[in-house]
């Protein structure tokens, strides 16, 4: 099933590849993955949406947790959470075509980011299932390219961040 | 205080506040800034000769002590060379710190000499690692690997350094703090849940304590016997949790799995409850996962959340420190002693009549013949003179199962074996380990004729060390374990299994100056291990068993774990070559 997890982890080097190694170890493919940093620039968050058997869901956010680097980790996949997705497509328009593009677009509230005479670039966010049907749509008027964001989500429940309290070096005996 | 030094010095600066006395390593050109501060240092380096018995070697030392144990490697090879070593660490739980150089910072990315991604590669081998590019962080660096290796589930750290930062001038302060807000340890232990898991036990009609190397890592032996006696429950320890209770105890069963003995596996079985101490269900102890304790409840103590519901649900789990946790518990199990122990008295005295009955149709009893040395004789023998004193280190396969089996150990830390990743050569640098350690304690290294030359190299560190270690190689002239699989699971056709060319091991340690002896004959045995341990020096002792013993019980891959093959099946043919 797929799974999406989102993680507040310290903005190091080599953090991302501990979670996405954490994954890969264990077999999991990665469907989507965005990471960029918080309010806080020394701590990213990060989006990952992973296809897991659903009886391991639990265990993948035990061992993420477990990451050093990791402050915090949730569940989304049954949570409370707005998910959202941004995509941009090129299409290639016709003359007789580009006004039904446009109106396609308007109903999808995707934006045109570039027009030239070879067609338009669009940009549309939202849930995957509405990006789907968009993408769907725009194909009907011949080939388009596709560059999806992956998913960005965030929960709709305040959960408490615990940090572990600084740890005082002293002299071993 | 406080003066500007170089990076390698604040590094054994560091070090020195962490109560480090020796290091395991191998030098090499970009640790030359370290090695000479090291050269008039008060902490020893022992010189390994490979950087793998570096990380092994730093293993037994932890192992054997609960220190931390630390290993240096160069760049590049040196650092690859430490894989091995590392991920035995990781799957064993042991506190190791791995320093090793890097190129200089300018350097990295450009196919340097003796470069290689060791940040990279060492993540999934390590519990975390570290990348120092830049001299201010390096203190704090040390210090966190130190805390993080050794607290909670412990486990290897590795420190890769570039050469810039060992040479660079810095002003060192001694740090008071580090800050690790990710670093979350619970080790307290629910109360309620404590509470419940002693009504489970006082409840239960036939309880079971399966101790692993959990107990060992949090030093709970004593809270163990503690609890095993106040419950007067049957228990048994793992591989990993060999001597957390002591082998003569007598609620001490064996040791459970694949070969473990039969009344440990039928009283995993058919327990009601098991009492899941520091363990983790590996499948080497569980056989098919479907099949495993199918009639009991599961109190699973761990510090490690990973580690329970991973393999097996738990009824109750216990999420803590195995002392803080087992003390808590034994002080409410003899609170509710007068109240609740009484009900089951009549159960739980036919369930010790049920676990032994068991241990007297199936003992684990030492084999002899009058021809040939039987490996089981050979544990025997050494079991009769370690007394339960001894340290013992073990490479994996066969002499393991049988030392596991026939040696009993009266303490904890006196097992060293390589228990998850099951590395061959791990015996002879983790017993020069735990020697440095302990350099009055008997330590016998015990291996196969084929592990043994995965670990020749060091027998010259134990030349040059001078260190008393009695390496008792297990000759069958086979790689005995892969060879009993061949046996059982492949026709007996044995490919590639056969050790020949195994050299004269009485000129062999006398190429290095040390004492060697060839022993052929069962008369022969005893008198061969008291000359090894009497010598006061290194000792080599070759001892030739039968060729074709195979491992009993045995329980066969994918089968339940009460499903064991007590004997071998029939006389297997050995085919001419």
């Amino acid at each position: 099933m797929l799974m999406t997890i989102s993680i507040l982890m310290e903005n190091k080097p080599g953090a991302l590849m501990r979670v996405t190694g954490l994954l890969s170890q264990r077999g999991y493919n990665i469907e989507s993955l965005t990471v960029a940093r918080t309010l806080d620039p020394s701590l990213s968050r990060m989006t990952i949406v992973v296809d897991v058997e659903s009886r391991q869901r639990a265990q993948v956010i035990k061992q993420m947790t477990r990451l050093v680097n990791v402050l915090q980790t949730t569940d989304l996949t049954e949570a409370p959470a707005v998910l959202r997705e941004m995509v941009l497509v090129r299409v290639r328009a016709t003359q007789e075509n580009r006004t039904a593009i446009l109106k396609e677009a308007e109903i999808f509230a995707a934006r045109v980011v570039d027009s030239s005479v070879e067609g338009f670039a669009l940009e549309a966010t939202g849930d995957p299932e509405k990006l789907e049907e968009f993408i769907a749509v725009m194909e009907t008027y011949g080939e388009i390219e596709v560059t999806r964001s992956g998913m960005v989500a965030v929960s709709l429940e305040a959960k408490k961040l615990r940090l572990a309290p600084p740890i005082p070096k002293t002299q071993p005996a | 205080m406080s003066n500007t030094m170089n990076g390698a010095r604040i590094l054994l600066e560091c070090l020195v506040r962490e109560g480090v006395d020796v290091i395991f390593g191998y030098p090499g050109g970009v640790t030359l800034p370290l090695y000479d501060v090291i050269y008039d240092h008060e902490i020893r380096h022992v010189l390994v000769r490979h950087e793998e018995n570096a990380c092994f070697a730093a293993s037994g030392y932890a192992r054997a002590t609960g220190k931390v144990g630390v290993a240096c490697a160069t760049s590049g090879p040196g650092a690859t060379n430490l894989v091995t070593g590392l991920v035995d660490c990781m799957m064993d739980s042991i506190p190791v710190v791995a320093l090793t150089g890097q190129v200089t910072s300018k350097l990295i990315g450009s196919d340097a000499f003796q470069e290689a991604d060791t940040f990279g590669i060492t993540r999934s081998a390590t519990k975390h690692n570290y990348l120092v590019r830049d001299i201010k962080e390096l203190a704090d660096t040390v210090h966190e690997a130190f805390h993080i290796a050794s607290t909670g589930r412990p486990g290897p750290v590795l420190i890769d350094i570039t050469k810039d930062v060992l040479q660079g001038q810095a002003h060192y302060t001694p740090i008071h703090e580090i800050h690790l807000p990710g670093y979350k340890v619970v080790t307290d232990g629910h109360a309620g849940q404590i509470r419940r898991a002693a009504q489970m036990m006082w409840e239960a009609q036939r309880p079971y304590i399966y101790a692993g190397g959990g107990i060992i890592a949090a030093g709970a032996h004593n809270e163990l016997r503690e609890l095993t006696e106040t419950l007067d429950a049957p228990a048994v320890c793992t591989l990993m949790g060999l001597g957390a209770l002591p082998g003569s105890h007598p609620n001490f069963i064996s040791m459970p799995g694949m070969h473990g003995s039969y009344a440990s596996n039928m009283g995993m079985y058919e327990c009601d409850l098991l009492i899941a101490l520091g363990v983790r269900f590996d499948d080497r102890v569980t056989g098919r996962l479907a099949s495993f304790a199918p009639h009991a409840k599961v109190i699973h103590v761990d510090i490690d959340p990973a580690e329970i519901g991973k393999n097996r649900t738990a009824d109750l789990p216990i999420v803590g420190d195995a002392k803080k946790v087992l003390s808590k518990l034994v002080r409410v199990l003899k609170e509710l002693e007068p109240e609740m122990a009484p009900a089951r008295a009549q159960d739980r005295r036919e369930w010790w009549k049920q676990v032994r009955t068991w241990m007297e149709e199936h003992p684990l009893e030492p084999v002899f013949s009058p021809d040939e040395i039987k490996p089981q004789h050979l544990m025997h023998e050494i079991n009769r003179i370690s007394d339960g004193k001894a340290i013992v280190s073990t490479d994996v396969g066969q002499h393991q199962m049988w030392a596991a089996q026939h040696i009993r150990f009266d303490e904890p830390r006196h097992w060293l074996s390589s228990g998850g990743l099951g590395s061959m050569g791990f015996g002879l640098p983790a017993a020069i380990g735990a020697q440095m350690a302990h350099p009055d304690k008997l330590v016998f290294c015990i291996c196969g004729d084929g592990g043994f030359q995965m670990a020749l190299p060091e027998v010259a560190t134990l030349a040059n060390q001078g260190l008393p270690v009695k390496v008792v190689i297990m000759n069958n002239g086979y790689l005995g374990m892969v060879r009993q699989w061949q046996d059982l699971f492949y026709q007996n056709r044995l490919s590639s299994v056969q050790i020949e060319a195994f050299p004269n091991i009485e000129m062999f340690a006398a190429a290095y100056g040390l004492r060697g002896r060839i022993v052929e004959k069962p008369s022969e045995l005893a008198g061969a291990l008291k000359e090894a341990v009497e010598h006061p020096g290194p000792f080599l002792l070759d001892v030739r068993v039968s060729n074709f013993e195979n491992v009993y019980p045995m329980v066969p891959a994918g089968a339940a774990i009460n499903e064991m093959v007590l004997a071998p099946p029939q006389p297997v043919p050995v085919p001419a070559q």
